[in-house]
């Protein structure tokens, strides 16, 4: 059991997931995670809105299953596989975020300075946890894909248009962590 | 019976999102920072497994579950789309520390916040779709 409930390394985890991507290739599906997201728009009646919505959302109800499994899998995890949420850092990186004010950097998988209930109620915190999904969610559905879909299934398939994705996640995931989060938290 | 199959997968998917560490805020800092080889490392192992495994469904010519062979549908291509949409997402990405599949992960963590994040994430995909006509692709 103790190899369960430890971190898992980078060389499991990796061809785990590979391997999740075979077994929907298998069951006929391509892996695609933020097509959830109009499913959900579409669930709860976007389609009143904007025309594309008024696609039928039970003929992705494959993916809309897959993301429940996905709720049920951190569910799992947190309360049965995961006794210590400690995350070994480098030290470089807490000492980067401490400078930015984080305290008790790596504690828990989320800091308490952008995910606390007390953020949640503050408006600086909401807006920073909305714009965050505002802008993962635009920029999937534009770019066509998000890490599962480009990144991962994209790139083993060896297509450019997933390249091109993954460098534009870089570049934006970059200007972020450099230039814009050390404005927001100093 | 036939949804429990991708109920499963994404279930054991979301279980090794959540042990290997990579729904964590401070791991995505973490990797732009480019101070860990973790999160290269899964990223990196994962594509080349894949690699692999899509060449052997294509050189077995493997049959899926249904007993046709297996589709690869190709994303939609565009000059502008991919880099554009990459650049928005990663900006997100970054500060949300989560894509969608850790934040669905994180909602069964029970994390409150990360509802909001979702909620952001739905709407951001709703405006794509009501502006998109005004976008370059």
């Amino acid at each position: 059991m103790e190899f369960l409930t430890q971190p898992w390394a980078w060389y499991v985890s990796g061809p785990l997931i590979a391997l999740s991507m075979f077994l929907m290739f298998y069951f006929g599906k391509r892996l695609g995670i933020s097509s959830n997201l109009e499913n959900m728009c579409s669930v709860v009646g976007a389609g009143r809105l904007v025309d594309y919505f008024k696609f039928d959302w039970k003929k992705n109800n494959w993916n809309l299953a897959f993301m429940f499994g996905l709720i049920l899998g951190g569910f799992l995890a947190t309360n049965y596989l995961t006794p210590d949420t400690n995350i070994q850092l480098n030290p470089n990186t807490v000492e980067h975020l401490q400078e930015l004010n984080f305290k008790e950097v790596g504690n828990t998988y989320l800091p308490s300075e952008i995910f606390s209930m007390e953020s949640v109620l503050s408006i600086k915190g909401f807006s920073i946890l909305l714009l965050a999904g505002l802008l993962v969610g635009f920029g999937a559905r534009y770019a066509g894909g998000c890490t599962s879909g480009h990144a991962i299934v994209g790139l083993s398939m060896l297509e450019l248009p997933s390249l091109i994705a993954v460098i534009g996640f870089f570049i934006g995931g970059l200007t972020m962590t450099w230039f814009i989060l050390p404005v927001i938290f100093k | 019976m036939k949804l429990l199959k991708f109920f499963f997968v994404g279930t054991f998917f979301g279980i090794i999102l959540s042990k290997s560490q990579a729904i964590s805020w401070y791991r995505i800092y973490e990797m732009f920072r480019f101070e860990s080889f973790h999160m290269y490392g899964i990223i990196g192992s994962a594509i080349v497994v894949g690699i692999i495994l899509v060449q052997i469904i294509k050189q077995t010519k493997l049959k899926n579950i249904n007993g046709e062979e297996v589709v690869f549908t190709p994303k939609k291509r565009g000059r502008y789309r991919n880099i554009l949409g990459g650049i928005i997402f990663g900006l997100g990405w970054a500060l949300a520390g989560a894509c969608p599949g850790p934040m669905y992960v994180l909602v069964g963590q029970g994390s409150i916040a990360i509802l909001i994040v979702l909620f952001g994430a739905m709407l951001g995909a709703f405006l794509y779709h009501l502006v998109k006509k005004y976008l370059p692709h």
